[in-house]
């Protein structure tokens, strides 16, 4: 009721501010030529009653259940009883303020202390819009007054619209900041509790329950996650790489046109696939298959393993490599082709000796990007790794890696702020700079290479 | 006299030309090796969608058709018994009332459905076949109950009629009557007791138990008491509200964003900053994106577990470098003889961008937006880590309520103990969210195509 009434209030105040400033202006165009059309100067008298209108509307919405707080809390506290939580008492005084009412028959002091609260509550409301109000007409009249022939009505709304379109831009700031500070701050609180030595270069991972503020217990070494993650990658390139790249090459270089048109987007269909759908064709279909077929060879594969995610990881960045390969080995000058082709060399010679090098770096950059995703990637290495945190190099059988283990840590029941909630920051962190250092040199060699042909 | 010996360049010449000869027909050879190599690469690429697609619809479209019975349940007033419902007196408390109100509905739980139930159930079943209760309820859904006692509760003048309701066979029974239980094996290792297994079958050679659509997948939240009657719909509507946020809060931003970077931004150290932070988001890993949402939205700002808000917001920063990314792709593709135009007759920068290159780049926009939405709709590892992978089972009524999502509901799914019947199920889940996405991206297609044609 409030939200709407205080919506339709705004909307009022927009309205009204705009046809002020048009009306206005329109008047003195009679007298001689304006600098900005009407619709600027009604913009401008809005942009200049609603913006503090709404910059109290949220201060208020920010800050007044916190007030609320702060004002009816000594009333509480100095009721309650010794044995019964306050803050239950706080919800029951809260709900009775509002009207919902509570269970039970409410005692006189939480009547008494729920009017009080309302009365202060309708205060705080009361004063937030009348200042509101008057902010706003107070922009509205002193805009209004402005509004003048020679008024550059036009260059202020547009200067306001750019700043608006800056604080949009920034929000990307914005959040990588928010993921370095978050990460490290959490990831600082980690460290209080094992050493960083211990956490990068152990090789036990076996994180004992510890709650809060208690000594963390239980190796916490982060060496067999990381060889679980660059094993499945390594696997997952191994897929992905020459099927990837050989696509890519029949893709531009022999097949036809139509072939081509219908095949693309085939192939890049893998890529919008969702990677729980991955995830789960691995565990109940792939991993199964691999099993049974290890047994028919001899080999004991399980059946959630470092192959079966790893497989299907790479199933997953085929499109990925061949899409960008496609796109680096068009950008190689048809004069070299041609060149190479007049000379008598054989197509698949030129592509090996002739466009595949002058194609290299950017291929290598593509190939830097693919396996930073395949370091992040989430579902598919949850579903089908099987979580076994032990050091082993047989791919064979189950692993574990970095994203496992941070889905793991905080999704479990321990507390945020306990070391196995936390360890998961530290993982995270672990996983950005390495993922942010294969994005950079991918990108470095990318731009370097299309200088070359640019 | 023979002839090699005559000619001693002519034999340099054959020979020569034998050896061209055998060298062209091995790289002939490895040409079409080569050739054949790529081939068979892009066909394995294919086979992959192939084989993947094949594996999801052969084993998920079976889940949308259960087993279920249209029974004569009869409302037996001396099973039934239930005060009337309570009326909100003038002195009393909304508080107070709900409590009244859901006193009264728990003696509806009370009620002993299951009586109702395998009485209608032996009704059914052909003549000569008993069982005990144990036995028939064991065929029944065990969310049957509520099934009958919604329906009272909406009317309470069905209390001594009798009435054909539609009651779902449990996750068992449909097991066993879809052949997917091992009959060979001994009595005690099946998960049905043997006058229950001779009940299905007598019920199903009848045709009082047979297969139908199962509407309630879509129209059912999840439940984990009564798995055969575990539907979408509240990861359905979670997904729709995270939706929602996405495309409020991410496009205008990322739209704003894309203009100023290309339009307006002064190439200076500022704006190089942004544009490779835009460039690295995008490739940040999604899991690391769920960690910034437990460490600000959930840990900071107290905002509230598993809720659509959260899930959106994260969801959203992840889409922004997306649609930042293609948006300026699109503006790049506008010819500069627009703008110059535009400038050349006396228009200012933002009429520029806003008059006449912006609407050019509308069905870029609109495409990318969706496709953004689209891998957003998709995605599983950031909602794990802000508590959505909670069992919630109702549909939530507004954005901060506790709410499943459709990848979640399927993450959850494919855990769940009961595998024999959960495995067709999560297969039919993602076969839902896969003709969500598909849509979407059928829809980005066919809206640029008729865009562009306009434009």
């Amino acid at each position: 009721m409030t939200s709407l009434l205080i919506a339709a209030l705004v909307l009022i105040v927009l309205g009204l501010a705009y046809q002020q400033g048009a009306a206005r202006s329109r008047a003195l165009a009679g007298a001689g030529r304006l600098h900005s059309r009407p619709r600027y100067h009604g913009a401008l008298v809005a942009l200049w009653a609603a913006v503090p209108l709404l910059f109290v509307l949220a201060l208020w919405g920010l800050v007044s259940g916190a007030l609320e707080d702060w004002y009816i809390q000594p009333v509480v506290q100095a009721n309650v009883a010794s044995g019964d939580s306050l803050a239950t008492a706080l919800q029951r005084v809260q709900g009775l303020a509002s009207g919902f009412g509570v269970s039970g028959q409410p005692a006189p002091w939480e009547i008494d202390a729920a009017q009080t609260l309302r009365a202060f509550q309708r205060q705080l409301q009361f004063s937030a819009i009348a200042l509101g109000a008057i902010l706003a007409i107070g922009g509205l009249l002193i805009a209004r007054r402005r509004v003048s022939a020679r008024l550059r009505a036009r260059n202020h709304v547009e200067a306001a619209v750019r700043a608006a379109l800056i604080l949009c831009s920034v929000i990307a700031i914005f959040t990588t900041l928010g993921i370095v500070l978050s990460l490290l701050f959490e990831t600082l609180r980690f460290f209080s509790f094992v050493s960083p030595a211990e956490f990068f270069f152990g090789t036990v991972w076996q994180p004992g329950y510890a709650s809060t503020g208690s000594e963390a217990t239980g190796g916490y070494g982060m060496v067999p996650l990381l060889v679980g993650t660059l094993m499945i990658a390594s696997i997952a390139m191994l897929v992905a790489i020459p099927v990837g790249l050989m696509t890519a090459i029949w893709l531009t270089q022999y097949a036809s046109r139509r072939v081509r048109t219908l095949l693309k987007p085939m192939i890049e269909i893998l890529a919008g696939i969702p990677t729980i759908v991955y995830g789960f064709f691995a565990l109940v279909t792939v991993g199964p298959f691999l099993s049974d077929l290890g047994d028919v060879i001899g080999l004991n594969i399980t059946a959630t393993s470092a192959l079966t995610a790893g497989l299907v990881m790479g199933i997953m960045i085929i499109p990925f490599v061949s899409s960008l390969s496609d796109d680096i080995i068009r950008q190689v000058p048809s004069a070299m082709r041609d060149g190479s082709l007049g000379l008598g060399a054989t197509k698949s010679e030129t592509i090996r000796m002739v466009i595949f090098p002058a194609a290299l770096p950017g291929i290598v950059g593509a190939i830097l990007l693919a396996v930073s995703r395949a370091i992040g990637e989430t579902m598919i290495v949850v579903l089908a790794a099987g979580n076994a945190p032990i050091l082993r190099f047989n791919p064979f059988e189950a692993t574990s890696s970095f994203t496992v283990t941070i889905v793991a840590a905080l999704t479990g029941d321990s507390d945020f702020a306990s070391p196995q909630s936390l360890v998961a920051f530290a993982l995270g962190l672990t996983l950005f700079v390495l993922t942010l250092m294969l994005n950079i040199g991918a990108l470095a060699v990318v731009r370097r290479y299309r200088e070359q042909y640019e | 006299m023979s002839a090699p010996s005559l000619d001693p360049e002519a034999q340099a010449n054959s020979l020569r030309r034998a050896q061209v000869r055998r060298s062209l027909t091995r790289r002939n050879r490895a040409e079409a090796r080569f050739r054949a190599l790529g081939m068979v690469s892009a066909l394995a690429a294919l086979g992959f969608v192939a084989i993947l697609f094949g594996n999801i619809l052969s084993r998920g479209i079976p889940a949308f058709w259960q087993y279920s019975a249209v029974l004569n349940v009869t409302f037996d007033p001396a099973v039934v018994r239930v005060p009337e419902r309570p009326v909100q007196g003038a002195d009393q408390s909304d508080a107070d009332y709900q409590t009244a109100l859901l006193g009264w509905q728990r003696r509806f739980s009370m009620v002993n459905w299951n009586t109702l139930i395998s009485r209608a159930v032996l009704d059914a079943a052909p003549a000569g076949v008993t069982a005990d209760q144990r036995a028939v309820l064991s065929v029944i859904d065990s969310g049957a109950r509520f099934v009958l006692r919604d329906l009272v509760l909406q009317d309470p003048s069905l209390i001594g009629q009798t009435v054909p309701v539609r009651l779902l066979a449990s996750a068992d029974a449909d097991n066993w009557a879809k052949g997917k239980l091992d009959r060979s094996l001994p009595d005690e290792r099946q998960q049905l007791s043997r006058p229950a297994r001779d009940l299905i079958d007598a019920m199903t050679t009848q045709g009082s138990l047979q297969r139908s659509f199962a509407w309630h997948l879509f129209t059912n939240v999840d439940s984990r008491a009564s798995p055969a009657s575990a539907g979408l719909a509240g990861a359905f509507v979670g997904s729709l509200y995270m939706m929602l946020v996405v495309i409020l809060a991410s496009v205008p931003i990322g739209v704003s964003s894309a203009i100023y970077l290309e339009e307006f931004a002064p190439r200076n150290r500022f704006t190089d900053v942004i544009e490779v932070n835009i460039n690295n988001l995008a490739a940040v890993p999604s899991i690391v994106f769920g960690l910034l949402g437990a460490a600000v939205f959930i840990n900071l700002f107290r905002l509230p577990l598993s809720a659509p808000l959260v899930g959106g917001l994260v969801l959203t920063l992840m889409t922004l470098p997306t649609i930042i990314i293609a948006t300026r792709s699109a503006l790049r593709a506008v010819p500069p003889s627009l703008r110059q135009a535009a400038l050349g007759i006396g228009a200012s920068r933002t009429q520029m961008v806003f008059h006449h290159v912006l609407p050019v780049t509308y069905p870029g926009i609109l495409t990318a937006s969706i496709l953004g939405v689209a891998q957003a709709l998709g995605e599983t590892a950031p909602l794990l880590l802000i508590g959505m992978n909670a069992f919630v089972a109702n549909i939530p009524a507004t954005p901060l309520e506790q709410s499943a999502a459709l990848p979640v509901q399927i993450y959850l799914w494919q855990g769940n103990e009961n595998r024999n019947f959960f495995e067709a199920r999560t297969f039919a889940a993602i076969i839902v969210l896969l003709a969500l996405m598909i849509s979407l991206n059928a829809l980005a297609i066919w809206l640029r195509g008729r865009l562009e044609r306009k434009a």
